[in-house]
């Protein structure tokens, strides 16, 4: 395993192409694929280098299929890359060796490894037998994470018989039963409830305080990475377009938060203009996007200029950090070829 | 070698707690595997009319000995291997440090156990309702059936497995369960005692791997059988061998490919 100063993970321009089968609609389209079958090759991940050091959080941003979960595959060993190379922690991931496999996990909010039918304790007990953890190990481990996800009394209940975020927490306890020291975790907090998806950030921080554990998550909540995530990543049809500070790319890219307002009472449109972009008024409740360095003022004017009978702040949709993102990326493309 | 009897100690126990779940299932399963009670029917009914060498009480026996040979020996690997590939489960098995036939073997084994009472119930149910098929076999033939019975779901696992190993490319590799269950059906013995097969047929049939599935382990258990018993098992073994080298062979392969296309 890697010291502080090297670095736990390393990505070499990363790159996987899949060979996809292509069919045209209808009978004869069955027909045609049936007997001559047309291939398409698709760059999933496309030269991606990024290194990552010992105990860091780092988010992995992206649209959906972007290539966030197949450079995850890549680096778990699930997927053999098509060019490049990457190591996790000294290991080849895809030699899949048992010291490997021993000191990582990937958690993914859409899969689920526990046994369904069965209480989460059977689950626990056959990881700790897989991945050969003592009996005095297991028990230490046990309480102490589920304590830490408050789940010590849900333990000997049908998986089924649990909550969407009772079950997240309980596929975390079972992840993490073995100690590993590199975790990566795709949409761990998808689907689940503000209560539950601010549990689950709260033990990733806590754990990641106590163990030094690695961390690279994807989330399509903004509130994940600004929540957990100092350095993100975001990728883009398979191509990595920014790498560094949290702060960094909500300067950059300015990304703007979110003022829902619900007004006791109609208003001139001009009004909520002048507040900022209006992106949607329904009824009586209107969204409005405003710069971050506006806020403040914005909120002031709002409340003292509008019959205001609600009025809430949210994060930005992460679609919306990435897009500026992306957009700004593609501009650069733009201007360097000169299209 | 300790840490790998407790891996597969907590497989076993984590599989028989999943299979006692299905508790309704596992009747269903024992109750589906009632095939040679029908054949029983009919053969019974031939042989008393007389011309096969068999007394219909015999032939009752030797159904019922298939039957509890099906109980021991039953594979379904390859259903649950296409279904591990495609629901993407097969991924997280591959994020463990243990081969994921150590799981289907864990399954297979535990489900045997958690099967057993309803096996025995539906034997005893047999004897209330048929009491001349009533018999206790020797304790030599009991263990030797075991034995084979043994070789047999081993037999039967390596090379069923080795088949669902096809689904690393077409995702769907049942279907070639279902050509070989053909051969199963008629070479094992499960339709018929193969000593309703003429002599050079059924010799031939020997050096396959078909009637070491149900044949040979369940005449041995209702009352022995008429082969060479050391010649029987070096050939099982010696099947067992090649599919389980080519087991190996393939499953490196395919994982591969597996890993190439898309886990």
């Amino acid at each position: 395993m890697s010291d502080a100063g090297t670095p736990i993970i390393e990505a070499t321009g990363l790159t996987k192409s899949f060979t996809v089968a292509q069919k045209d609609p209808g009978l004869a389209g069955a027909l045609r694929h049936f007997f001559r079958r047309r291939t398409k090759e698709i760059r999933a991940v496309t030269e991606v280098s990024f290194t990552i050091r010992p105990g860091e959080v780092v988010g992995f941003l992206g649209a959906n299929g972007a290539g966030k979960t197949t450079t995850l595959k890549m680096l778990t060993g699930l997927l053999h890359p098509s060019a490049g190379s990457c190591a996790v922690g000294g290991w080849q991931p895809f030699q899949r060796t048992r010291d490997f496999l021993q000191a990582i996990t990937l958690v993914m909010g859409n899969k689920q490894q526990l046994m369904w039918d069965l209480p989460t304790v059977d689950t626990l007990k056959l990881n700790a037998a897989i991945y050969g953890v003592s009996d005095a190990e297991y028990r230490a481990r046990v309480d102490e994470l589920a304590a830490m996800l408050e789940l010590s009394d849900k333990l000997t209940q049908p998986v089924r018989k649990l909550s969407l975020g009772e079950r997240m927490k309980a596929e975390l306890l079972a992840a993490l039963l073995h100690g590993p020291k590199v975790l990566f975790l795709d949409e761990p907090t998808l689907g689940l409830d503000v209560n539950a998806q601010v549990a689950v950030r709260h033990f990733l921080k806590r754990y990641n305080a106590m163990t030094g554990a690695t961390i690279l998550m994807t989330s399509h909540y903004m509130a994940d990475i600004t929540a957990l995530c100092p350095r993100v990543l975001v990728i883009h049809e398979g191509a990595l377009v920014h790498d560094g500070g949290l702060d960094e790319l909500m300067r950059r890219f300015g990304a703007r938060r979110e003022l829902k307002i619900e007004l006791a009472r109609a208003v001139e449109r001009g009004a909520l203009d002048a507040l900022g972009e209006v992106l949607s008024v329904e009824g009586s409740v209107a969204r409005i996007a405003v710069e971050p360095a506006q806020l403040v003022s914005v909120v002031g004017r709002a409340l003292a200029e509008l019959p205001v009978s609600d009025l809430t702040v949210h994060d930005p949709p992460i679609e919306e950090v990435v897009g500026r993102v992306i957009g700004k990326s593609q501009r650069a493309n733009h201007a360097e070829t000169g299209t | 070698m300790n840490a790998a009897l407790r891996r597969m100690s907590g497989l076993l126990s984590a599989y028989y707690a999943y299979m006692t779940a299905y508790r309704a299932e596992l009747i269903l399963w024992a109750l589906a595997n009632s095939l040679p009670f029908i054949l029983m029917g009919a053969w019974y009914q031939a042989a008393e009319n007389g011309g096969y060498g068999f007394s219909g009480v015999e032939v009752a026996r030797y159904f019922l000995a298939v039957f509890v040979v099906r109980q021991l020996t039953v594979v379904w690997v390859i259903w649950e291997f296409d279904q591990d590939v495609q629901r993407g489960r097969l991924s997280q098995y591959l994020l463990q440090p243990v081969d994921p036939a150590w799981r289907y073997i864990a399954a297979h084994l535990s489900e045997r156990v958690a099967r057993l009472p309803f096996s025995a119930l539906i034997i005893a149910l047999f004897f209330l309702l048929f009491p001349p098929a009533r018999f206790v076999p020797h304790a030599s033939d009991l263990l030797l059936a075991l034995v084979f019975a043994s070789l047999a779901f081993a037999l039967r696992f390596a090379m069923q497995y080795t088949l669902a190993l096809f689904a690393l490319w077409t995702e769907r590799a049942s279907s070639l369960e279902g050509l070989m269950f053909i051969l199963y059906l008629v070479l094992s013995g499960a339709i018929a005692p193969l000593e309703v097969f003429p002599d050079a047929l059924r010799a031939a049939v020997l050096w396959t791997p078909f009637p070491y599935f149900i044949w040979v382990p369940a005449r041995l258990l209702s009352g022995g059988v008429d082969v060479d018993l050391v010649q029987a098992a070096l050939v099982c073994l010696g099947w067992i061998t090649l599919f389980v080298v080519l087991n190996r062979v393939v499953w490196r392969r395919g994982l591969k490919r597996h890993s190439a296309m898309g886990a």
